[in-house]
């Protein structure tokens, strides 16, 4: 938790001197837990409390980026420990990791490169290529990455704890920011220098334990590694759900800086045990998954999952409300309509395309809400349907008036005749009805 | 200076409620499941009590709709016009804890079977498995009043739960719980008040709190899994913060997400078919017990699979 008032008034001069603009030192400290001054007004206060006040403004984890152009990542930077009470901020990034000796290094890339999944209106992917050295062999890394590098410019963690390995993967990744992983309590100091000269973040492994992880992570700061990323390392897995817990419960509720850091995670087992346990990190505080397989079949639910834990509690996914014309409508065209949230705007598109009759879909505005929900809620209604209908220019589109309201609404089409004067039409309740209801429709 | 590991200290405790009567008791179960009790959140045994490793029972039809998914049809295909057999293909070859028949086939609106019909099933299920069981209606207000206490007297002395209790239908299916000393499901539609509401309105109604399960409706995967999770999580944390009221166990399905086309239709796109609806079930079944779900009722043979290692590792290994 931030600082309070109180907190901040006992590192002030406290003189009351009036210089800073307030007339106490206490009100300016109430100022500043506020936020509503800066400390720089005060010119009398001493460096070091300045420096401590100024740390304890920054944000409980760090926010750390890795990479460089359109595909940087950003990580960290969370305030909450339940997405309910604000929001989670930086979707964790999922990393497939390669190794140095393997043959198979540019095709693994390449199909992974060509994953890509939309879903509903968000562009979903693999988000890193984590390059293992697993030979051990400097000349071997470099080429590795630079075969990654040829198919992909997505971020990549260099893996291995010997520097001089580090060192050429450097090399081979230029200006490109990928992540060091890692140092140890043996290599730090090389390694830090590394990520210090490169400019590039570190990640610190310490599987012994949190203590021994801080102690770690601030000597690596100590050297001058600004950006950290905190490994707690291979262990059973009840063990580092637990550990993931409690790094997140220092950095947020104590403020203890040595963890207040994005933390990477090696996925354990094979297939759907794998998926699962990058699952487990996704709802619960991993900033970096790395996985050994990206099969389709569990990638596309997993970024699913990160979706829907990563969407503001506050508000959902939406479309633009208005005309949307799909398949290339004409005046004699049918005419739908839905609400926009964005679940129910994509699946009833996704429908009606199935369908190749093209059609004009009206997409009301109901703040996010499902049909039925906004039903409910009474944010779509014959009144704002009707509203839709006049303001939207349907009318100089089309050559009749006669619209198809979604089957579990079927309730407003009395009172959505009356008020706008079109014709209405139930459709299917649920819109994969609609393909062969809407064939059917343009037959007749 | 050693460092403090940041403990909650929580002051309430979920209540724990035990299904299946033994022999001893007065039943015929050959085993019982423990749901609740936990005084931490999931997992993190190290600063309360997190007693029962989260039991996962699987779900079954009396009669089953012809749109039910391939996926999960095809490892019962031998069994599933039986469901004697499909419950004991599930408790001996799957491992299931528990089994949960929903009767929809009494419902009025579908096959509209009989209540000596389903009397039949149920008497069917007793003898097929010695698991603890759940007892679901339709959904039709009036036929499950009669189904559900046929199924309590059927049932009497096994302790099962009866279910799904809902605000607009509680009485009856809340007789038929208490006339034999069943437990009862609570049903709410994602939102934590009406949750609580529930639990209000059954123990006014006299069912005692530690006889209710709730059961605050898990979305599927990509169809409001989200809200699902925040609403159990707040249960949760309420409860752990005192809430007396909501201090009951939670059981979630993953029902819904087989509503969910892109869960297991074919699409090369998205991988196949099968590994990514088992992967989504497990997914979806998953994500309720981090929020706070004492128990689960699934489907599919490897979904339950997948979750049952995943809980595993997840409480072995840490401190508990
Ligand atoms: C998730 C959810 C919520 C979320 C909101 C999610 C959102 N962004 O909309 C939250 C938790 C906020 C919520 C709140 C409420 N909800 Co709500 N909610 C649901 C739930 C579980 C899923 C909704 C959903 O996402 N469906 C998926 C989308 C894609 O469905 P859809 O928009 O309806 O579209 C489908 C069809 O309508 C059709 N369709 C859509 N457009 C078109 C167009 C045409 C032309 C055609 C032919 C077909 C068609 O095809 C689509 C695909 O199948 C449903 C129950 C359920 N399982 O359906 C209840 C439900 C919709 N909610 C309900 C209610 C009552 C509410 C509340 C009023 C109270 C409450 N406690 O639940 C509040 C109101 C919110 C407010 N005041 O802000 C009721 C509605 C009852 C009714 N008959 O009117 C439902 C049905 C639950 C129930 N059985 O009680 N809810
Ligand atoms: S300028 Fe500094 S010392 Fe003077 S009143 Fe303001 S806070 Fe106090």
């Amino acid at each position: 938790m931030a600082l309070t008032a109180l907190d901040i008034y006992k590192n002030l001069p406290q003189t009351n001197c009036g210089k800073c603009g307030f007339p106490t030192c206490l009100a300016f400290a109430m100022q500043l837990a506020n936020k509503k001054a800066s400390i720089d007004a005060c010119p009398d206060i001493s460096d070091d409390a300045k420096e401590l006040l100024e740390s304890s403004a920054a944000p409980p984890i760090k926010l750390v980026k890795v990479g460089s152009g359109d595909r940087e990542i950003e990580m960290g930077d969370e305030v909450v420990m339940h997405r309910h009470e604000k929001t989670f901020y930086h979707p964790v990034a999922y990393a497939l990791m390669v190794d140095d000796d393997s043959p198979d290094i540019e095709s693994k890339v390449q199909a992974t490169e060509e994953m890509k999944f939309e879903r509903v209106g968000q562009e979903m992917q693999l988000d890193m290529i984590a390059v293992r050295s697993k030979s051990g062999d400097p000349a071997k890394f470099s080429s590795a990455i630079s075969a990654v590098k040829g198919k992909t410019s997505v971020p990549l963690v260099l893996v291995s704890q010997n520097p001089a390995v580090i060192e050429e993967g450097l090399k081979a990744c230029g200006p490109d920011r990928p992540l060091i992983h890692a140092a140890t309590k043996d290599n730090y100091e090389k390694m830090a220098e590394l990520a210090k000269a490169n400019n590039c973040p570190l990640a610190v492994l310490e599987d012994s334990g949190l203590e021994e992880l801080a102690e770690l992570s601030k000597k690596v700061k100590e050297a001058g590694v600004e950006d950290i990323v905190l490994d707690l390392g291979k262990k059973p897995l009840g063990k580092l759900f637990q550990e993931l817990t409690l790094v997140r419960r220092l950095a947020i509720k104590k403020l203890f800086r040595p963890l207040g850091y994005p933390v990477i995670m090696f996925a354990g087992g094979e297939g759907a045990s794998e998926g699962l346990e990058a699952a487990i990190g996704t709802v619960k505080y991993a900033s970096i998954v790395v996985m050994k397989e990206a099969d389709r079949a569990i990638m596309y639910p997993l970024l699913t999952l990160r979706q829907n834990i990563y969407t503001d509690p506050q508000k959902p996914i939406q479309v633009k409300p208005g005309i949307y014309e799909l398949n290339g409508p004409a005046e004699d065209s049918p005419v739908l309509i839905t609400t926009n949230f964005s679940l129910t705007y994509f699946t009833v598109a996704g429908d009606i395309e199935t369908s190749k009759v093209p059609s004009y879909l009206l997409v009301a505005d109901s703040e996010g809400l499902s049909v039925m929900t906004a039903f409910a809620a009474d944010k779509f209604t014959a009144d704002t349907a009707t509203e839709l209908i006049e303001s939207c220019g349907i009318s100089d589109k089309v050559n009749h008036k006669k619209i198809i309201i979604p089957g579990q609404v079927a309730r407003m089409s009395g009172k959505l005749n009356e008020n706008s004067g079109w014709e209405v039409v139930v459709g299917p309740r649920d819109s994969s009805g609609l393909p062969k209801y809407l064939r059917e429709y343009v037959g007749a | 200076m050693a460092l403090e590991l940041p403990k909650e200290k929580w002051v309430g405790k979920i209540g724990q409620v035990v299904i299946g009567a033994l022999e001893s008791e007065g039943g015929t179960r050959t085993s019982q499941v423990a749901i609740g009790g936990a005084t931490s959140l999931p997992f993190l045994g190290f600063e309360g009590e997190y007693p029962n490793e989260p039991p996962i029972g699987m779900e079954i039809f009396d009669v089953v709709r012809e749109d039910y998914p391939e996926v999960v049809r095809k490892p019962f295909e031998d069994v599933i016009d039986d469901p004697g057999k499909w419950a004991k293909k599930c408790v001996e070859e799957y491992g299931a804890d528990m089994i949960c028949i929903r009767m929809i086939g009494t419902n009025p609106e579908e096959e509209n079977r009989s209540i000596e019909d389903a009397e039949q099933t149920i008497k069917e299920l007793k003898e097929a498995v010695g698991v603890p069981l759940l007892i679901y209606g339709s959904g039709d207000e009036e036929k499950d009043a009669k189904v559900l206490e046929m199924a309590s007297n059927v049932m009497a002395g096994e302790r099962c739960l009866l279910g799904l209790a809902e605000e607009a239908a509680y009485k009856s299916i809340s007789v038929a719980t208490m006339s034999n000393d069943h437990g009862i499901v609570a049903f709410s539609n994602l939102d934590i008040n009406l949750a609580k509401q529930m639990n209000i309105l059954l123990t006014d109604f006299g069912v005692k709190l530690e006889n209710i399960v709730m059961d605050p409706l898990q979305a599927g995967l990509g169809y409001g899994l989200e809200y699902s999770y925040s609403v159990i999580e707040r249960i949760r944390l309420a409860a752990l913060m005192g809430d007396k009221i909501l201090q009951v166990p939670i059981m979630c399905g993953t029902t819904r997400m087989w509503n969910a086309r892109e869960a297991f239709k074919e699409d090369a796109a998205t991988g196949d078919s099968t590994s990514r609806a088992i992967f989504w079930e497990a997914t979806t079944g998953l994500s309720a017990l981090l929020a706070g779900a004492d128990a689960l009722l699934m489907r599919h043979p490897d979904a339950v699979k997948h979750v049952k290692e995943s809980v595993k590792n997840l409480y072995g290994g840490g401190e508990q």
